[in-house]
């Protein structure tokens, strides 16, 4: 077995390679950036080597710069992660000049696999069902438009050196067609300095599920089930799940049969996924095939107790598989949800800064349930505009799919994330969404549940009334407190009385509260009586109450008369007065905010590339105003409704922050 | 018998409608409550005792005679905040618009005569449509009467006014010689001369909210201190605040318990100060982190924002936070901040309260418009408050304590407790590049000269240890242990005793 290894990139996934190397004995190395100088993996290896300046660029994806790093630290193998070299067989290459041995396929199969044209043709022999499209390359969005209209919209415009949605664009129309090309291409340049594009048939009623496969050196491969990931945003994908409620036993032998075959045929070994694309009637088109470790692998741990980094590293090491596909079993479900740092409200904007508050719920394993966290980051570390905002990967496992999400919704409600703009909210919306859990979902899904994007949470009554008798217990706690300050008039101290309101996202209750050595007993004026229990004090950032014997975790904010509550991706101003100050507060008026409605505000940091409008140009709904480019992505901000443009703030170049004003409309 | 027990509780309903059903109505539709309800909001449950409330002017000019309202436009007593005792006055708008008259000034001057005696705060709630104009100047005296007792209360018991309408004249004077002042957003308005006035003799269009609102008097004129919603959010803050105050300068300020161990480590601040040393960073994540319950009670908080001034508590007892804001001006001290934290230094040493500094500062600004201002005089403010506090004083550098700044902020050589500094404290005359420039001018034109004598003065000087070596700097502490050293070093000091040379009053540079 290999000594020490080096561990090729950053983030949750270097800190994730780092942890079975420990478990195997083996020594690890990191490379940093500028910017990972203090970042977790480095904190984490036993050395770490620094390779460059922030952009990845510049350090992370230069070739000679990790061979430098290796031949420094004698590392013997290198764990590439995902993204940055991972696919690169160059870099393969370089590795095996060196005799330094890649911890991932042989050369020959990344190239084959790697470019996603090839990759097709190579499948189609194989016997493999593809998708319909246009294989060679394309010149300019002219060119884009016409194939396009061949194939027949809608169409999938993708780079083929791409992954991770960077470089992916649908289009339904010429007009889309070439404004798609021409981003995918920026971006695939930026992102992968190859800025090659294909076009092919886009799916309909489309899942994505892929297939995880193992293959040793030795011709033996095994498919270690399927994972459905179908709820993606713009190609990226934010819930996984294994194994897949669409499939049947038939279709996954199938799928996985399939898979290996591929595999086998490319002379691949390591760890590999095959991504189909999965219709309604069952039928599979193959995708394309990741050779590497990828991101949403740990619910094929979960369900399958295959470390599946370990058996990477055996196989490099040259040794044969230990297991059959009859030991491979597939037991009880998983659930990844994936923590990124873009902030819901805003479009999913990425969102950068540091995070003055990150407390992941506590890691668990018992046989009823698991809860699982792979991360990159810590409290009082910097999100940087540099990377992928994926801060998180939280995942439960439990015996059934239903015990699995219930186990995910508290693991959320727990999950502490503060300082910069985040997902947790849509995730627990995601969680608690009725054709989630009925496990009817396509790729469309967040496209076509959250057609306005995310606008927050309305919880439904009973959970309403669960939080306000939760509040209520809280406050009192809190009233009490208040009461035992020093200095007090003896004999004439306030008593806290034991009627209370209630009043939060638009309801008001009025309720009685009881308190005893147990809890409280919260009656409201309908008769219903609440149980609720907790050891929460003032000042606790997470309140872990009962509720009528069920648990309710609310992370909890400082409002001037009562609570900010999140939990279950809502976010409530609670208010507790006593009935007199609730008769009062009735009285004041409704304030309403500034209307920001003739305004382009800028949704995210980020640097003005584009402005495509002028002074006195009348706008469409939905035609492009202007491109703001923040973490690599070119984001292009569109008009809301017809209006005239009044002025222009902003130019190319400009770097803005969130809210700045871009234009004015008339 | 009953009768007559009878008669007192009309003449209570009567006195308790104030100006009638139809101007309490008028009052809710604008969206403010009755002074009665305000006080009811503002104290505990059934604690309020009236004083007063029969009280009638004595006017008899243009046909005053004729409507003598018990109470007389405004609603004296006493009751308690989580019952600690405080005194109230209220002005009634629904009475003559809250006019203050010769007996309306006199139901106020009693409570705070009592509030004196009795040590205890005052809370003044300002809702008065000025002079009451039919008295003449029995009324302009009543002003001057109510003036000279916060004069004399000042620095005896805590004074908070709250202003919940119209505030204007000759009333802004009173409030302007509190400790506190609060507004409610919109419904409020406080101004010397009116808009018509002003329009009259310069000119100027204005709105009273433009001219006298909340926004005015928390952003420009700093007369307010902080500014809230609607009425029923602001009295639920004053009481907030009440709960940080001591209730006179006799007693000590209050202890409450607490849910916050005071060894408690935010490993989180460790990387608070950023790489690049030109990088701000949110000093209030460390007030928040190092406060029981991350519990801030900002005062000024849309004013001269490079400097942060505000309530804690450490062990559940209150400490006064004074910090340089990197996020704004480089945390520079300037006229304004210096200005804003003076008075705040002052309020604390005036009433016991420990001051907890946090300095990350470059300097002073620099500029015509500073120095034309008169920067030196009012940098001097924060300087002698600071020197003159007798209260308990622990300092923590985080990053910058560069030249005079350094001196100013709460140092060691102005009599303080504890200085600390982190690791990252860079504590010299200047920043490196400036100080390469004057003591090489010569080589200013070599860059790699220059470059090699900044890094060498980086090396000697952009550390805590010069200092540390002096005594100036009594520890160097790991950011992520500061609240438990800031705790442990004010439970030291709880027993403190300095006394400054006895004199008639100082000369603070005003």
């Amino acid at each position: 077995m290999f000594d020490k290894i080096l561990i090729a990139n950053r983030g949750e996934i270097a800190c994730r390679v780092i942890k079975t190397a420990r478990k195997m004995g083996i020594k690890t190395v990191a490379v940093y950036s500028e910017a990972d100088r203090n970042a977790l993996h480095v904190e984490m290896a036993d050395e770490a080597v620094h390779i460059g300046p922030a952009p990845a660029n510049q350090s992370y994806i230069v070739i000679d710069k990790v061979m430098a790093a290796i031949r420094e630290s004698g590392a013997q193998a290198v764990h590439p992660g995902y993204g940055f070299l991972s696919e690169n067989a160059k870099f393969a290459e370089a590795l095996e000049a060196e005799g330094v041995a890649f911890i991932g396929p042989p050369v020959k199969a990344i190239e084959a696999m790697g470019d996603k044209i090839t990759s097709k043709k190579i499948a189609a022999e194989a016997g493999v069902s593809t998708v319909p499209g246009y294989m060679g390359l394309i010149g300019d969005a002219e060119e884009a438009a016409k194939i396009s209209t061949q194939i027949g919209y809608p169409v999938m415009i993708k780079a083929s050196a791409g992954g991770g949605g960077k470089g992916m664009r649908i289009a339904w129309s010429d007009e889309e067609a070439r404004e798609g090309f021409q981003s995918s291409k920026n971006e695939a340049a930026s992102s992968f300095g190859d800025d090659r594009i294909f076009i092919e048939k886009f799916v309909t009623q489309p899942r994505h599920i892929e297939i995880q496969v193992l293959c040793d050196a030795h011709g033996n491969g095994v498919y270690l089930g399927e994972r459905e990931c179908s709820i993606q945003r713009r190609n990226q994908k934010v819930v996984e799940e294994a194994p897949s409620p669409f499939l049947d036993e038939a279709t996954r032998k199938a799928m996985g049969e399939q898979a290996v075959a591929l595999a086998q045929a490319v002379g691949y070994t390591s760890a590999g996924t095959v991504e189909f694309i999965v219709d309604g009637e069952k039928n599979f088109f193959f995708l394309e095939m990741n050779t590497r470790l990828q991101v949403e692998h740990p619910v094929t741990e979960l369900i399958t107790g295959i470390d599946l980094v370990e058996q990477m590293i055996r196989i490099a090491n040259g040794e044969p598989l230990s297991i059959t596909q009859e030991d491979v079993r597939l037991t009880g479900w998983a659930i990844e949800n994936r923590l990124y740092a873009e902030d819901p409200y805003r479009g999913f904007l990425p969102s950068i800064g540091r995070l003055t508050r990150y407390r992941p719920p506590e890691e668990i394993t018992t046989p009823e349930v698991v809860v699982r966290n792979d991360t990159g980051v810590f409290e009082g570390g910097e999100i940087s505009m540099y990377y992928d905002p994926m801060i998180a990967k939280l995942c439960t496992w439990a015996p059934t799919r239903a015990e699995a999400i219930e186990a995910m919704r508290v693991a959320l409600d727990r999950f502490e994330v503060d300082g910069i703009g985040h997902n947790l909210p849509f995730l627990s919306a995601v969680m608690d969404h009725p054709k989630f859990v009925s496990g009817d979902i396509t790729t469309a899904f967040i496209a076509e549940e959250f057609p306005e994007g995310f606008v927050g949470v309305d919880l439904p009554e009973e959970e309403l009334r669960r939080i306000s008798a939760a509040c209520a217990a809280m406050n009192r706690v809190a009233e009490i407190r208040r009461t035992r300050i020093s200095g007090r008039l003896d004999n004439h101290e306030r008593r806290v009385g034991t009627l209370w309101n209630v009043a939060l996202q638009g309801m008001s209750n009025d309720l009685e509260i009881e308190a005893d050595r147990d809890g409280a007993t919260v009656r409201f004026e309908d008769g219903t009586v609440h149980r609720v229990s907790g050891d929460w004090t003032p000042g606790d950032q997470l309140a872990e109450m009962l509720v009528d014997g069920a648990p309710l975790v609310m992370k909890v904010g400082k409002v001037s008369g009562g609570f900010r509550i999140r939990c279950r991706g809502a976010d409530l101003k609670v208010h507790v007065r006593t009935p007199r100050q609730a008769e009062l507060a009735r009285l004041m008026p409704e304030k309403v905010g500034p209307d920001t409605s003739r305004l382009l505000l800028c949704p995210m940091p980020g640097l003005i590339v584009k402005i495509d409008v002028e002074v006195g140009q009348e706008v469409q709904e939905g035609q492009a105003l202007c491109t703001v480019e923040a973490m690599k992505m070119e984001n292009i901000l569109r008009a809301e409704k017809k209006a005239v443009v009044a002025k222009v703030n902003a130019g190319p170049g400009d770097s803005l922050a969130v809210d700045d004003v871009i234009m004015e409309f008339e | 018998m009953k009768q007559i027990l009878q008669e007192l509780e009309r003449r209570r309903e009567t006195a308790k409608m104030g100006g009638g059903a139809r101007r309490i109505d008028a009052q809710h539709g604008k969206g403010k409550l009755t002074a009665r309800e305000r006080v009811e909001l503002l104290l505990d449950e059934d604690s309020f005792e009236e004083f007063d409330m029969f009280v009638a002017h004595r006017c008899t000019d243009f046909g005053m005679q004729e409507q003598r309202p018990y109470g007389d436009g405004v609603v004296t007593g006493w009751g308690t905040i989580n019952g600690r005792m405080v005194y109230v006055f209220s002005q009634d708008f629904t009475v003559f618009g809250g006019s203050l008259s010769e007996t309306h000034a006199q139901k106020i001057c009693k409570i705070m005569d009592m509030a004196m005696q009795n040590g205890a705060p005052l809370i003044g709630i300002n809702d008065s449509g000025g002079a009451r104009i039919q008295e003449g100047v029995a009324s302009l005296a009543g002003y001057a009467d109510v003036f000279q007792r916060n004069i004399m209360a000042s620095g005896v018991i805590p004074q908070i006014s709250v202003i919940m309408g119209p505030c204007a004249g000759g009333a802004v004077y009173s409030p302007a010689m509190t400790d506190f002042i609060f507004m409610v957003k919109e419904t409020s308005y406080m101004f010397v001369t009116g808009p018509d006035v002003v329009k009259t003799v310069t000119n100027e269009q204005v709105t009273a909210e433009e001219l006298g609102g909340a926004s005015t008097h928390t952003r420009k004129s700093s007369v307010a201190d902080g500014a809230f919603e609607n009425d029923v959010e602001a009295l639920a803050e004053v009481r907030r605040l009440v709960d940080f105050l001591p209730l006179n300068n006799r007693e000590k300020p209050p202890v409450r318990p607490f849910f916050d161990a005071p060894d408690r480590v935010e490993p989180s601040l460790d990387t608070l100060i950023p790489q690049n040393a030109n990088s701000p960073y949110d000093m209030k994540e460390l007030i928040l982190k190092v406060a029981d319950e991350s519990d801030f009670y900002e005062i000024q908080e849309d004013f001269a924002k490079n400097i942060i001034t505000g309530f804690i508590r450490l062990e559940g007892r209150t400490v006064g936070v004074v910090a340089n804001q990197p996020m704004v001006l480089a945390g520079c001290l300037d006229i304004d901040s210096s200005r804003k934290a003076a008075r705040f230094v002052r309020f604390c040493d005036a009433f016991e309260i420990p001051i907890l500094t946090f300095v990350d500062v470059p300097g002073f600004l620099p500029g015509t418009g500073q120095e034309y201002g008169g920067v030196i005089k009012h940098g001097a403010k924060l300087l002698f408050a600071y020197g003159e506090a007798t209260v308990p004083k622990v300092t923590v550098i985080t990053r910058k304590a560069y030249g005079g700044a350094y001196d100013v902020m709460a140092s060691k050589h102005l009599r303080g407790d504890f200085n600390y500094a982190w690791p990252t404290a860079e504590i010299a005359v200047m920043g490196a590049k400036g100080a390469v420039e004057i003591l090489y001018r010569s080589e200013l034109g070599d860059a790699e000269k220059i470059a090699a004598r900044t890094k060498d003065y980086e090396d000697r000087f952009a550390n805590p240890f010069v200092a540390a070596e002096r005594g100036f700097i009594d520890e160097v502490i790991m950011p992520h242990s500061t609240r438990r050293r800031a705790a442990r070093a004010f439970a030291s000091l709880r027993g403190k005793k300095l006394n400054n040379p006895w004199k008639k009053h100082d000369n603070i540079p005003l």
